[in-house]
């Protein structure tokens, strides 16, 4: 199989799109009222987000708790399982407190500018060969494009709050996430060349329903498939675009140990410190569905999305997304956070440049395999 | 139908946002201008999907609201000027230059949209555009191919004009490096 850079001739991939076995279809296609569709779809998404949520944040309590040897949370529920649905219905019962001096559009917006992209991003997801929300050819650019919009919405915070603390934490918080998107989308890119084949891989081979389609790298659906196709995952073939994606995703989610923005030892809680009852739980909610999405894109990338022997493809799915957010969790509470000029040069002195290289290497890698 | 609704929102946020950027109760505010300005580039976004320009509208979102404009709002937020700074507003020469050239802009835009009802191609509907392009109009493959083939040479000659942009700009802000 060669190269992926060759010309892609347009009929071709129109038709692989449009063919049946190609793609995973979309939610739409199985209900036939298409606006009932996406209704159910934005729910059925919203529902699981909330689980995510309730669940990570369970899941972080008890995992820093054995590292430091502690118990974690024990009362509520079985292993203290039900501790953030008792403090979610605290947070939704506390008073919203609107500070006097703030700039009332931006700061009542915030939340729902940093909350409404994220959400957009995982409805773009195949969890399994016809099972995704909304399936479209630039997955992988439109989940990039709404996880960026996010900081955005952190500077309305930050500005928005008349306060000293909010401002530095929004400021750290865009300088970060301006800083780390390049090396997160050059380590993407060396995937995208890998997972592109416009002359059409063999899907299947070996059965009676094999068949040949072009792929394209920039499609979520086309990267797994790429995958299932060579028989291996990409983490295999690019174990640096892997590590710089990860350090720079947890970047971006502003985690420990690029946690600066929200550093609570010194800026009480960043963007967010003038935030309260359910305003302030957004924030949250935002944070930990951002985790999914980098954890999902690099599930996707890397490791094969649905791809799995044995056991069907959403739960391989998530098996790997839930084993990299135990990874994050796991760094945050071992690493120290890094000081401000540590950060900026671990990304522009070190992950660019070799973010760059890679990309030249996987260029020729994609010329060779 | 739809397409008509979306057009008709798509189409007034994006005027109505870009008034904010400019307009005078607005534009005393750097930060609102500049969020205005993120507002109308997604309105803008729209039209393109609408126009089945889909790689446009992501590129849109991607790179104009989601990159540069962050980089627009991270400049305000460190040069943090007060009313005293910017000034005050700009002279009536100004603006009348000002008027002048927004009522060519729109004289000209006007003839366009009155003459180009006739330059669809003969027989053509405008209620299906699908029909109007080619087959994979607006795809990455699509244009992508057009980029690196049919455009190679000015798309390289962009590439070394940024290039000369950026050695420039470090140049310029570290004189003694």
């Amino acid at each position: 199989m060669s190269a992926a850079l060759h010309p892609a001739s347009a009929p071709a991939l129109a038709q692989a799109l449009s063919t049946p076995h190609s793609l995973p279809h979309t939610a739409a296609d199985l209900v036939a009222q298409p606006w009932l569709a996406s209704l159910l779809g934005v729910g059925a998404i919203m529902a699981f987000l909330t689980l995510n949520v309730l669940f990570l944040i369970w899941a972080e309590r008890k995992v820093s708790a054995w590292i430091q040897r502690r118990m974690g949370p024990t009362e509520v529920g079985p292993y203290g399982l039900f501790q953030t649905l008792a403090d979610m219905l605290k947070l939704i019962s506390k008073q919203l407190i609107t500070p006097s001096h703030v700039d009332r559009p931006l700061y009542l917006l915030a939340p729902l500018v940093v909350f409404a992209p994220v959400v957009v991003a995982v409805s773009l997801f195949p969890f399994a060969p016809g099972l995704a929300v909304t399936d479209v050819d630039l997955g992988l650019l439109l989940v990039f494009a709404f996880a960026g919009l996010g900081i955005i919405g952190i500077f309305m915070a930050g500005w928005g709050s008349n306060n000293k603390y909010a401002l530095l934490g929004a400021m750290r918080s865009v300088a970060q996430n301006v800083s780390y998107e390049i090396p997160l989308i050059l380590s993407a890119l060396a995937v995208v060349l890998l997972a592109s084949h416009p002359e059409g891989v063999t899907l299947e081979a070996g059965t009676p329903s094999a068949h040949t389609v072009p792929l394209l790298g920039t499609s979520l659906a086309h990267i797994t498939l790429a995958q299932e196709a060579q028989g291996y995952w990409f983490v295999l073939v690019q174990p640096v675009a892997f590590v710089i994606y990860f350090v720079a995703a947890l970047a971006e989610t502003n985690r420990a140990p690029f946690d600066i923005p929200e550093a609570e030892s010194e800026l009480v809680a960043g963007f967010h410190t003038e935030y309260s009852g359910m305003r302030f739980a957004m924030f949250f909610f935002a944070e930990y569905t951002n985790m999914l999405v980098v954890s999902m894109v690099a599930t996707v990338l890397f490791l094969g999305g649905w791809d799995g022997p044995l056991l069907p493809g959403p739960v391989w799915f998530f098996l790997k997304t839930y084993t990299l957010l135990f990874g994050m969790i796991w760094v945050r509470w071992t690493w120290p956070r890094l000081r401000f000029d540590q950060l900026m040069r671990l990304c522009w002195g070190l992950l660019v440049p070799v973010a760059i290289l890679n990309l030249l290497g996987a260029a020729v890698l994609a010329e060779v395999l | 139908m739809f397409e008509q609704v979306m057009f008709w929102l798509f189409g007034a946020g994006a005027v109505v946002t870009a008034g904010m950027v400019v307009a005078p109760p607005f534009n005393r505010n750097p930060v609102h201008a500049a969020l205005a300005l993120i507002a109308s580039f997604f309105c803008m976004a729209g039209l393109y999907m609408l126009l089945l320009a889909h790689l446009l509208a992501v590129l849109q979102i991607l790179v104009y609201a989601g990159a540069i404009m962050v980089l627009f709002l991270f400049v305000i937020m460190l040069l943090n000027l007060g009313d005293h700074e910017l000034g005050k507003q700009s002279s009536s020469v100004g603006q009348m230059i000002g008027l002048v050239a927004m009522a060519f802009v729109t004289s000209k835009l006007v003839v366009t949209l009155a003459t180009s009802a006739d330059s669809l191609p003969h027989g053509a509907d405008p209620a299906a555009p699908e029909a109007l392009v080619r087959d994979g109009f607006g795809t990455v493959a699509t244009v992508g191919d057009a980029m690196f083939r049919h455009y190679l040479v000015p798309f390289e000659l962009t590439a070394i004009l940024l290039l000369i942009a950026v050695i420039g700009a470090v140049v310029l802000a570290k004189r003694n490096l």
